[in-house]
């Protein structure tokens, strides 16, 4: 698959702290992007980088098959983490003048704002002002400001903050609609839930080096630790228990049932599953019987607490 | 549209929707000629007539005093010393000079007392001095058989007429007119540099703390957004001096034509008017006029429209580097001292040394210093200048006014993204080097 974006060994310098140090990225085109990492692992740094809005040290930015130009804002849309619009400046004003710095024409961003602005049923906000809108409202407003010029790629710095479920619910489906349409996404976030949900891709920064990259199936294939999760209904616990020492480790665990069954984790090792069940089944009944895979909540916490 | 015009607009739309703005425009004038008129009203008013009790009991001068609209004498030499003080004290005189007898009139200079409540003003007292030193001299010329008269016809005024090595007569009192044109121009340039220059800080900080930064310059080039900040507000604000202006002129033109009053020399000179000035007041007002007419008037106001752009162009960028920097406005105000110094210090300087000595040497390394030339140049220039130190001058602003821009645009490439943190000059400095 094409990629839209990579960045070659990217080094970035703030005197004498390294904030990305050789961090190389690869996204493809037509994905969802998570680039993840703990508070100032240098994602905003990357970020800005990829925007433009510094320079890189060294290393360089591919951008769809170019090294990356000037030009290139234009087909770049951006939401920071850290937004926001001219207060006393009304709405339609505001976003026709973040257009036309993105090189749209007046006539076109007008006519896209309009589709925007029906789609997200914000029509009779046009002639106000940004001060008498509540926090979500205004993020709504900048979420269009940043898809209006159907950017090729898309970077949202936790797109989701300050939104009400029911919102956060609607800027989802526009994502998703997005990446429908062709865009590529970088999604960069702390809700493991939403990267769990919506990315194909990942990478994790920390201490300015990128620790992990790939799709999100694949490092998780990478971590999985052939953990099974079991559920069984036993008249010899003990029996069971010491069978099942004898050949794996073992852990409490727990999740919902309607039965009162013995919970555990069982780690197998080099074994086969197939192992495991005919021990579990010669000795009870199983109720519950599924493989451990790692969430990109627990890929993260283990990385980052092991660097 | 290119996008430095579109932030331009945006910038000048901005602030002339702005209400403060609005009301600034057409408020300050009237403003002005409200505290105008106030002084005039509180200058025209009389003071208190204040009396003065004197006691002579040398009986020399107690005649000597002339009544003024201030002040009213009353010779009380028959009342005792004491009930005087008691009256002082009463507040029923303002004061009492007490004049002692005295046999040697030599002795009698220290001897004299002046007891009030509140201490005199200084010229009050020396007029006091002035009075009885003169009666004194006067004696003392009598005591010594001296003809008083002849002493009188023998001393000698003098009155220096001015002229320039060309030949033409000068005046004198022009240099304080010469000043006051070059001042006018200096303190504009002065004021518009403090006032607008504020405006584009105020409008870089609001910029940051709406957290609208990154996503503009995720468009356009930092550098492109300062100076388009600072061309859309000084658009603005040459807007508001023109409106200024306009409202200014059309008073006066209303005023004079309602009181018939002159507007003075300055404003709309004519030839006509020039005759008619010089059959009405003979030739002095006509060689000030003339001598105003002679003045370098092109120079001065191509150097102003020079000094201004450069000067204005200058501090804003300084200016914008330090809204940039900081969080707030007071945060600004330590990074904002060092730089209304300068203007100040040159506003002094001009009005002291260049009035004193337009082309000494204190006068011309401040018209080169281009944080002051702006300001002290255009004072010198109705004086005079060398086209060589007028060049030189302008050579150097615009050449600072380059560095100072990079050297602002990396302050504030890098200040627009810092939240949070007050940053000290160690880390502006180190942000060069980002």
């Amino acid at each position: 698959m094409e990629n839209i974006l990579t960045a070659d060994k990217i080094v970035k310098q703030y005197g004498d702290y390294t904030a990305l140090n050789e961090v190389s990225l690869t996204v493809p085109k037509g994905s969802i992007y998570g680039l993840l990492g703990p508070n100032g692992a240098g994602k905003t740094s990357l970020i800005r980088i990829i925007n433009q809005i510094t320079m890189p040290d060294s290393g360089e930015v591919i951008f769809d098959g170019q090294k990356l130009h000037p030009n290139h804002v234009q087909h770049i849309g951006y939401l920071p983490e850290e937004r926001g619009l001219y207060k006393s400046m009304k709405v339609g004003e505001q976003c026709l003048y973040l257009a036309q710095m993105k090189g749209m024409s007046k006539a076109d961003a007008t006519k896209q704002l309009e589709y925007w602005f029906d789609r997200l049923e914000i029509k009779g906000w046009w002639n106000k002002k940004i001060q008498e809108l509540s926090k979500g409202m205004a993020q709504k407003v900048q979420f269009v400001v940043c898809v209006l010029h159907k950017p090729k790629l898309l970077i949202f710095d936790e797109p989701f903050s300050g939104f009400d479920p029911v919102n956060a619910n609607l800027i989802k489906d526009e994502i998703l609609e997005l990446k429908n349409q062709g865009s590529t996404i970088i999604f960069s976030t702390h809700r493991m839930e939403s990267v769990e949900e919506l990315c194909d891709d990942i990478a994790l920064i920390h201490k300015s080096n990128k620790l992990i990259e790939g799709k999100l199936d694949d490092v998780k294939r990478q971590y999985r630790s052939n953990t099974f999760e079991v559920g069984i209904l036993s008249d010899n616990v003990e029996g069971l228990m010491y069978d099942l020492t004898q050949k794996f480790r073992l852990s409490q665990t727990h999740f919902k049932s309607l039965n009162d069954e013995l919970k555990l984790n069982i780690e197998l090792g080099n074994a086969k599953p197939n192992e495991l069940l005919s021990i579990l089944t010669q000795r009870g009944q199983v109720t519950h019987f599924v493989e451990k895979i790692p969430s990109v909540n627990d890929i993260f916490i283990q990385t980052v607490s092991s660097n | 549209m290119s996008i430095l015009s579109l932030i331009i607009k945006r910038e000048f739309i901005a602030k002339v929707r702005n209400k403060s703005f609005i009301v600034m425009t057409f408020l300050s004038p009237l403003l002005f000629v409200g505290i105008a008129v106030f002084v005039g009203y509180l200058s025209s008013m009389k003071a208190d007539v204040k009396q003065i009790a004197i006691h002579d009991e040398s009986g020399l001068f107690a005649n000597e005093f002339k009544n003024s609209d201030e002040y009213h004498y009353q010779n009380v030499s028959a009342i005792d010393v004491k009930v005087l003080k008691d009256s002082i004290t009463n507040h029923y005189y303002e004061g009492l000079l007490c004049i002692p007898k005295v046999a040697d009139t030599k002795a009698l200079s220290s001897k004299i007392q002046f007891i009030s409540n509140e201490s005199p003003s200084l010229s009050f007292v020396s007029q006091l001095e002035n009075t009885i030193a003169k009666k004194l001299t006067k004696a003392n010329f009598e005591k010594a058989n001296l003809d008083t008269l002849a002493i009188k016809n023998a001393e000698a005024k003098v009155n220096i007429s001015l002229a320039k090595s060309s030949g033409e007569e000068s005046l004198k009192g022009l240099n304080e007119i010469k000043i006051a044109i070059g001042g006018a121009f200096g303190y504009l340039i002065m004021m518009f540099i403090i006032i607008y220059g504020n405006m584009v800080m105020r409008s870089v900080i609001e910029e940051k703390t709406n957290r609208i930064i990154e996503i503009i310059i995720s468009s356009v080039k930092p550098f492109q957004l300062m100076m388009g900040k600072i061309i859309g507000t000084s658009l603005a604000g040459i807007l508001q001096f023109l409106i200024w202006a306009i409202i200014g002129l059309s008073i006066m033109f209303v005023a004079s034509s309602v009181f018939g009053v002159h507007t003075g020399p300055t404003a709309g000179v004519s030839p006509e008017m020039m005759k008619a000035a010089q059959s009405e007041m003979g030739g002095t007002f006509a060689l000030y006029l003339k001598e105003l007419w002679s003045l370098p008037i092109t120079t001065l106001v191509l150097s102003f429209i020079v000094y201004f752009i450069g000067g204005y162009f200058l501090y804003s960028s300084f200016y914008a580097a330090i809204g940039a920097a900081v969080d707030n406005e007071t945060d600004s105000q330590q990074f904002l001292l060092p730089i209304i110094m300068p203007l100040i210090l040159g506003v002094y300087i001009g009005f002291f040394t260049v009035m004193n000595d337009p082309h000494g040497t204190i006068a011309t390394v401040f018209s080169m210093i281009p944080l002051t030339s702006p300001i002290v140049m255009l004072m010198r220039i109705p004086f005079g200048v060398p086209v060589w130190q007028l060049l030189l001058s302008m050579a150097i602003l615009f050449g600072t006014f380059f560095f100072v821009v990079w050297f602002a645009a990396k302050i504030y490439r890098v200040g627009i993204l810092m939240y949070g943190k007050k940053p000290t000059y160690k880390e502006l400095f180190k942000w060069l080097k980002y």
